[in-house]
């Protein structure tokens, strides 16, 4: 394995020198996400060659892997030992990879209640834009020695840095599992799931999709049990192959092939007033839109600011440029003077995130 | 600049008493809760607002002075040591619960506001903010994000970076970033985690806005006492892996539980070698269910003595006796010196035997309560300040505590910070390349250094000397750093 390393180091400190770029790529499966390349997309480095579970300890709720490794692989591995990855990670692909995981730093049904990936990331080891081998984090718990640079590189999409190893936190799985269902209005639902999420309540996860609110209940069979008389609602037959369809974005409402718009927002935001089928998650915290309108961008983008947050052109953005939320000079002058101290040649995935970065 | 000219430059913007430059006055800012070290600062400011934030900073820049936050100044690990020629801002009276928002679940706050303010101004709306740490009545949420504080529950929720959502944060330019945002997660790099923990390196916090979760309906607590550590540490390991994640998991050794007992009478168990403190919180089915299940996990595991609270009286004792391990260590020895490794649990039995033996070579007692949970242990090294040596003996041995938790896996610091303490810690614990990133971080944000300047990273100089003086097996550290 270490043979595969120096490889990539060459390849890095080749680029380097050339100040020619380089796209990582695992899986491949998350290709679609983030603006298309740079005009001079460059060479490939494959993380897939570098994989493996490293070690796995389930009683220390710890588990680190390599980057290549699957992360259908990584999951079964913990499913075997009654655990999960608690931010349930969409892997859009069977290649998807640990690595592109982590890089991408998305999150499933899950988040709102148990966290998203960068809450997992315990440490990683990482090469930077010079083809340094370094190390952040380690794999306990706790650990505030030196900077956070392991969660830095949750959703930094590859730019400052090829992730060759993940230390995450792992999670029991629950119990017992319900999904309930109750026909309701968007502004009732959001209401509701922002109420109940306030409460002492076993919620997991929650949709809103055509007229339907979709609650999640995980844990002790006895808490769901009693969770489920105290909201009432119908219980659905098939919950799990719900979550899993909204998780891998298989959902009917994904199929459109129309733009897609993810907007992150204070879960309590009123529905948006803009044209075009919407679905709701994470208590209203995540609004999904589909734009068959060709809507305006500084719209969009304005209403999400507006309510505390950022949109992004998700999925079925032809052109696969401005895809992530502008950012602020100040906040655009730090991510520019990181990336040039994590990558001083600028190799790594070069505009994949914004243009200069 | 002299201490004098600094102070005139202040109160030409800050009123008078805002600016402290006599040295009675500088004496209370001398130190934080680690007042082995202690520094006066050249001058101390209370600013009141943001804008008065920003033109100290911008004096700062503009006269190259170095500046250290202070919080409430209940650090452990020095982080909030005065720089002799620089100015300590206070932000003590930056104290507003600016707002609450009950159906969004969130606070915004001042930094100088108490941690357990929080949680009383939310309680009427059963919420409450979750990170804990034992000084939750005095420390600052400003300190809080500063050192990325936990306490007894993290296991289950969380460290101060899961808790908290935005950030209002003051550049040493003086120009003001908003990082995170009301929604879960914002655009670009997650500069949110970065900056939690950072030790006031980076910027100063001005607004921070934290998650409230809902207050549990109930708590109930399992004491369960072992004749052997390495049962206690397995029993631990017996309770995660039956899928239970305990709201708070506790061992003391049993010096600690001798100590604690002779303080105030907690009723635990004085023949054990060790004893555990298991909590469950949540429904009332939940914790009736998870209670039962962990009460017949301790008795599979080998517990000699069990109990399980009835009533919250009795759950409140149990963990009176935990939350006073800190004041004992202070009856039974003149001085202690708290330690803050963390471990993979399953090291545990080893590290406290190898604690033992450093304790006998040092000739110095040592009380070990663990937050067995998370693996997060501290040592608490008893000595005598007033006789000649015993502070330097207590810090090598928590240095070599601290070593020894590297060895296993482990960090010199789960929850305390490095600040001033852990300097020389910190060159064992990363190589050259993580260091010198590290500083490259600082730089992206204060490229002058001016931001509590000689803490947390230690310049590779440092480490060179330290590394000369220590010399590992005939291994040379640092071996890629030019000497001259």
């Amino acid at each position: 394995m270490q043979a595969i390393i120096e490889q990539y180091q060459d390849t890095i400190r080749t680029a380097a020198d050339n100040k020619s770029p380089l796209q990582i790529r695992g899986g491949g499966t998350k290709h679609f996400y983030g603006n298309a390349p740079a005009v001079q997309p460059g060479a490939f480095l494959d993380t897939t060659a570098y994989h493996g579970i490293v070690d796995y300890e389930p009683t220390e709720l710890v588990m680190t892997a390599r980057a290549g490794t699957r992360l259908a692989d990584v999951e079964a591995l913990l499913a075997q030992h009654g655990q999960m990855l608690a931010f349930e990670p969409p892997h859009f692909g069977a290649a998807a990879t640990l690595g592109g995981c982590v890089a991408a730093g998305l999150s499933g049904p899950r988040r709102a209640t148990a966290g998203a990936v960068r809450d997992f990331v315990l440490g990683l080891r990482l090469l930077d834009g010079t083809g340094k081998d370094l190390r952040f984090g380690g794999q306990v718990m706790k650990n505030v020695a030196g900077y956070d640079v392991s969660r830095l590189m949750a959703g930094a999409l590859g730019t400052l840095g090829v992730i060759l190893e993940v230390s995450l936190k792992v999670l029991p799985k629950p119990a017992a599992e319900t999904t309930l269902q109750f026909s309701m209005n968007e502004v009732a639902a959001i209401e509701q799931m922002n109420q109940w999420a306030g409460k002492p309540l076993p919620v997991s996860a929650t949709c809103h999709a055509g007229g339907e609110l979709f609650v999640r209940l995980s844990g002790a069979e006895s808490t769901v049990r009693a969770a489920r008389v105290k909201l009432g609602g119908e219980e659905m037959a098939d919950g799990e192959a719900f979550w899993q369809s909204l998780r891998e974005q298989t959902h009917g409402f994904f199929q459109s092939g129309q733009p897609l718009w993810r907007l992150s927002v204070r879960s309590t935001t009123a529905p948006l007033a803009l044209p075009g089928k919407q679905l709701l998650e994470w208590n209203g915290g995540l609004r999904w839109l589909l734009d068959g309108d060709n809507l305006d961008v500084e719209t969009i983008r304005k209403l999400a600011k507006d309510a505390g947050g950022h949109a992004t052109l998700f999925r079925n953005n032809i052109a696969r440029q401005a895809v992530f939320h502008p950012l602020e000079p100040a906040m655009m002058a730090i991510h520019r003077s990181l990336k040039q101290q994590f990558d001083p040649a600028g190799i790594f995935n070069r505009g994949r995130l914004y243009p200069d970065l | 600049m002299s201490a004098q000219a600094l102070a005139d430059r202040l109160r030409s913007f800050l009123p008078r008493e805002a600016v402290l430059f006599e040295a009675e006055d500088l004496r209370p800012y001398e130190c934080d809760g680690l007042s082995a070290y202690r520094q006066l600062p050249g001058v101390v400011v209370l600013p009141q607002t943001e804008e008065q934030i920003v033109k100290i900073l911008q004096l700062c820049y503009a006269t190259r002075t170095p500046l250290v936050a202070r919080g409430a100044g209940t650090g452990l690990s020095g982080g909030a040591l005065p720089h002799a020629q620089g100015v300590l801002m206070s932000l003590a009276k930056l104290n507003r619960i600016i707002a609450i928002d009950p159906l969004a679940r969130t606070a915004r706050v001042q930094p100088g506001v108490r941690n357990l303010a929080i949680s009383e101004a939310a309680a009427p709306h059963g919420l409450y903010y979750a990170p804990d740490p034992s000084s939750q009545i005095a420390c600052s949420i400003g300190g809080n994000v500063a050192e990325n504080s936990g306490g007894v529950h993290c296991l289950k929720y969380g460290l101060t970076v899961h808790n908290i959502l935005k950030l209002r944060v003051l550049t040493i330019g003086g120009e003001c970033l908003e990082i995170g945002g009301d929604s879960l997660d914002s655009a670009g790099y997650d500069l949110l985690a970065l900056m939690t923990g950072s030790e006031g390196m980076l910027g100063i916090v001005t607004e921070i806005t934290v998650k409230l979760i809902p207050k549990p309906e109930k708590a109930q607590l399992v004491m369960a006492a072992f004749d052997d550590v390495l049962k206690a540490g397995n029993a631990v390991a017996n309770v995660i892996a039956a899928g239970i994640i305990p709201a708070g998991m506790e061992m003391m050794d049993k010096i600690t539980i001798h100590a604690v007992e002779e303080f105030l009478y907690a009723g635990y168990d004085l023949s054990a070698a060790a004893i555990l403190l298991c909590e469950s919180d949540g429904s009332a089915e939940e914790v009736a269910d998870e209670i039962e299940r962990i009460h017949a996990i301790m008795q599979q595991s080998g517990a000699t003595g069990l109990r399980t609270s009835r009533d919250e009286t009795e759950r409140l004792k149990l963990w009176a006796g935990r939350k006073a391990a800190f004041p004992a260590a202070g009856r039974v020895s003149p001085d202690y010196y708290c330690m803050d490794g963390t471990i993979p649990r399953k090291r545990l039995a080893e590290i406290l035997h190898g604690i033992d033996q450093l304790s006998q070579q040092y000739g110095l007692r040592c009380m070990n309560v663990f937050h067995a949970g998370d693996g997060n242990l501290h040592p608490l090294i008893l000595y005598d300040a007033n006789q000649p040596g015993e502070l330097e003996k207590a810090e090598e041995f928590g240095g070599k505590i601290l070593e020894m938790c590297i060895h296993a896996g482990g960090t010199i610091t789960g929850e305390h910070g490095v600040g001033m303490e852990k300097i020389n810690q910190m060159c064992i614990q990363f190589k050259t390349g993580e260091l010198q990133l590290f500083h490259a971080v600082k730089a992206a944000f204060d490229p002058l250094g001016l931001l509590n300047p000689g803490k947390a990273v230690p310049t590779l100089h440092r480490c060179a000397e330290l590394g000369a003086m220590h010399v590992h097996h005939g291994e040379l550290k640092f071996a890629d750093l030019p000497r001259f």
